[in-house]
C-alpha cells in the first residue's frame, strides 16, 4: 500500500428533493486499498458510488478522484483507468459476449486483441461466440466484470459483484480482487454483508440511512463495537469454575461462554486446562455480526431520538 | 470521434442482428413494387403504371409508415439503456453524453437510409428491368427525390424519438407518447388545416396558408415529391398547396432544419437528465 491518495470526500453530501441521501461522508482511500462499503438498500451506498464516480455532483462538500473532480469535463479521461459494475446490469441481448466487451473496449480506448484474454480469465471463453441472450445470470455478472477490467483499471468500484456466482466463481472473483490489489489497484466493493469478504477487505465502512455508521479495519471494529467472543466448550465431565459457570448458556453440546474481547486469553489460559475438556471453539464477531450490531444500535439510537 | 462512430456501429450491427433492417426493407419494397405494379387496379387493369403516379401514391403511403417505423425503431434508445443499466455504466467510461446520443442517432440514422435505399431501390430496379414505358434516365432523378427525402424523414422521426426517449424514465411512457406524437403529425395536424379551412369557410390568408403546411415535416415530404411530378391530380391539402410552389431547394432546407430542430432538443434534454 503506497501512500498515493487515489479518492478523497471531504463532507460530501447529497440531496435528493429535500432527502438527504449522503450525510457528510468523510473518505480517504489509498493506492492499493481495498474498502468494502457496507449498507442496507437506501443506505446510501450507490449515491456514494455515483459520486466518486462523477455521476451526480455533491450537494455540498469536496470530492476528489484520482486528484481531481470527477465531474468535470476534464476528469473524463481519467476514466480509462477506472472500471465500474453495477447491480443488475443487463447487456445487449442481440450481441455475443466478445462483441458486447470489443464495443466497451473501443470505448474506452482498449486494444480489441485483450478481449478474449479477459473473457478466459473470468471463464467465458466457450461462450464468447454466443449471444448474450442465452447468457445465465452469473454469466452476465462475470461478463461484467470481464467489462471492470478492461484496460487494468487503478481503480475499480464494484456494486453488488459476487451476486449470481456459484462458490469456485467466488472464490476466483476474490483471488483476482488480491492479484489486482498487488498491482496497486484501489478496489471498492459494495455490498450488503457478503460472508467471507473480511478476508480480502483492509477496511470496512458501515452506512446507514446517508450516515457512516462506522469504519476501520475488522479489529478495529470488533474493538468499537466490543462485541464479546463466544467460547463453545464440549465436555461430559466437565465443570467450570464458579465465576463463568454463572455466565454459561448450557445445552446438549455443552456449555457457552460470552466473553468480552479483553478477557478472552485471559479465559482462555482458564480454560484449556480444566478437566474434562475435550473440544473448544473460539468464534470471534464475524462482519456479519458487527454490521448487525452498528445497524441496530443506530436503529436504537433513532427510536430513542 | 471515434467514440460517436464506435456507438453508431454498435447500434447499426444491432439493428442488423435484431432483424430490423430486414423488416424495413421488405415493407419498403414489398409497398413500391405493388404500388408500382398494381397501382392501376383500381382502373382495371395490372401492369407498371406511369412512374409519377407510382411515386406520389408511394409518397403518399409512405407518409403513413416512414414515421411510424423510424418511433418504434428509436424510442427506447436512452431510456431502453437506462432500464437495461447499461446508461450508467457508459457514463463510467470516457465518452460524453452528447457522443452518446450523437452516435445512437447516427446508427439508427444509417439504419434507416440503408433500409430506405434498398427497399425502395429494389422497385425502382424492377421498374427499370420491367417496364417497357419507363427507361432507366427517366428513372432515376425522381428515384432520386423520393429516396432522400424519405430518408430525411425517417431521420426527423428518429430524432424526435430521442427527445422522447431522452425526456421519459419508462420504456412504455416512451412508446405511448411515440404513438400520439404520430397520431398528431400523420393525422390531426392535416385535419386541423383542413377544420380550419372549412369552419372559415376558406377566409385564411392565401400566402399564408401554405407556410402552415411548413409546420409539419410530413406535408413538407409530400410537398417534395409532388412538386416535382406537378402535373398529378391531387385532392386534399395538397391540392392547395400546390399553387404556393415553394421551390425544392426551400423544401430540402425545410426538412434540414426540422432535423436540426429535434436532434438540439434531444442533446439538450440529455444533458439535464439525471442519473
Amino acid at each position: 500500500m503506497s501512500n498515493t491518495t487515489i479518492v478523497e470526500l471531504q463532507q460530501a453530501e447529497k440531496k435528493y428533493q429535500g432527502v438527504t441521501a449522503v450525510h457528510q461522508l468523510n473518505l480517504e482511500l489509498r493506492q492499493g486499498e481495498v474498502l468494502g462499503l457496507f449498507g442496507h438498500n437506501g443506505a446510501g451506498k450507490t449515491t456514494t458510488i455515483k459520486l466518486i464516480l462523477g455521476l451526480i455532483a455533491a450537494t455540498s462538500g469536496q470530492i476528489q478522484v484520482f486528484g481531481q473532480d470527477p465531474t468535470l469535463s476534464e476528469a473524463r479521461n481519467l476514466r480509462r483507468k477506472l472500471g465500474f459494475l453495477q447491480e443488475n446490469v443487463s447487456f445487449y441481448d442481440q450481441l455475443t459476449g466478445l462483441e458486447v466487451l470489443q464495443y466497451f473496449a473501443r470505448l474506452k480506448g482498449v486494444p480489441k486483441n485483450s478481449c478474449p484474454g479477459l473473457l478466459q480469465q473470468v471463464g467465458l471463453s466457450e461462450a464468447a461466440k454466443r449471444r448474450v441472450k442465452t447468457y445465465s445470470k452469473g454469466m452476465r455478472q462475470r461478463l461484467g466484470l470481464a467489462q471492470a477490467l478492461l484496460g487494468e483499471p487503478k481503480l475499480l468500484l464494484l456494486d453488488e459483484p459476487t451476486v449470481g456466482l456459484d462458490p469456485i466463481a467466488t472464490q476466483d472473483f476474490y483471488n483476482r480482487i488480491e492479484t489486482l490489489k498487488q498491482q496497486g489497484c484501489t478496489v471498492i466493493l459494495c455490498s450488503h454483508v457478503l460472508p467471507g469478504v473480511e478476508k480480502y477487505i483492509d477496511r470496512a465502512l458501515i452506512m446507514g440511512q446517508g450516515k457512516l455508521l462506522a469504519e476501520g479495519s475488522i479489529n478495529e471494529l470488533r474493538q468499537q463495537a466490543n462485541l464479546p467472543a463466544t467460547f463453545h466448550l464440549q465436555g461430559d465431565t466437565l465443570i467450570l469454575p464458579d465465576h463463568l459457570a454463572a455466565k454459561a448458556r448450557r445445552d446438549d453440546t455443552g456449555a457457552h461462554l460470552d466473553i468480552s474481547l479483553h478477557e478472552k486469553m485471559t479465559t482462555l489460559q482458564q480454560v484449556v486446562n480444566l478437566q474434562g475438556l475435550e473440544n473448544m471453539d473460539i468464534h470471534l464477531p464475524s462482519l456479519e455480526d458487527l454490521y448487525t450490531h452498528f445497524i441496530e444500535t443506530h436503529r436504537n439510537q433513532e427510536t430513542a431520538l | 470521434m471515434n467514440a460517436i462512430l464506435a456507438v453508431a456501429k454498435k447500434e447499426f450491427y444491432d439493428g442488423l442482428r435484431n432483424r430490423w433492417v430486414l423488416s424495413i426493407c421488405i415493407i419498403f419494397s414489398v409497398l413500391a413494387i405493388g404500388l408500382a405494379y398494381f397501382g392501376a387496379a383500381a382502373a382495371g387493369k395490372v401492369g407498371f403504371t406511369s412512374l409519377s403516379s407510382t411515386i406520389v401514391s408511394l409518397a403518399s403511403l409512405a407518409v403513413f409508415i416512414i414515421p411510424l417505423i423510424a418511433l418504434m425503431l428509436a424510442y427506447d434508445g436512452i431510456v431502453g439503456e437506462d432500464e437495461n443499466g447499461t446508461l450508467l455504466l457508459l457514463m463510467t467510461y470516457p465518452l460524453s453524453r452528447w457522443q452518446l446520443l450523437l452516435g445512437k442517432m447516427v446508427g439508427h440514422g444509417a439504419v434507416m437510409a440503408f433500409s430506405t435505399v434498398i427497399g425502395f431501390g429494389s422497385s425502382a430496379v424492377m421498374m427499370g428491368l420491367f417496364s417497357g414505358t419507363t427507361s432507366w434516365s427517366e428513372l432515376l432523378a425522381p428515384y432520386a427525390v423520393f429516396v432522400l427525402s424519405a430518408i430525411l424523414l425517417g431521420w426527423i422521426f428518429i430524432a424526435i424519438a430521442y427527445v422522447i426517449s431522452t425526456s421519459v424514465s419508462e420504456k412504455s411512457k416512451a412508446a405511448g407518447i411515440a404513438l400520439i406524437i404520430w397520431f398528431v403529425f400523420v393525422l390531426v395536424f392535416d385535419l386541423g388545416l383542413l377544420g380550419l379551412l372549412v369552419g372559415t369557410q376558406g377566409d385564411v390568408n392565401e400566402t399564408l396558408f401554405p407556410f402552415l403546411l411548413l409546420l409539419n415535416p410530413t406535408d413538407i415530404f409530400r410537398l417534395v415529391n409532388i412538386t416535382y411530378f406537378a402535373e398529378q391530380d391531387l385532392t386534399g391539402l395538397m391540392a392547395i398547396a400546390q399553387q404556393t410552389q415553394f421551390s425544392m431547394l426551400f423544401l430540402f432546407a425545410g426538412l434540414l432544419v426540422w432535423l436540426a430542430l429535434p436532434v438540439t432538443l434531444a442533446l439538450a434534454i440529455f444533458n439535464r437528465r439525471g442519473l
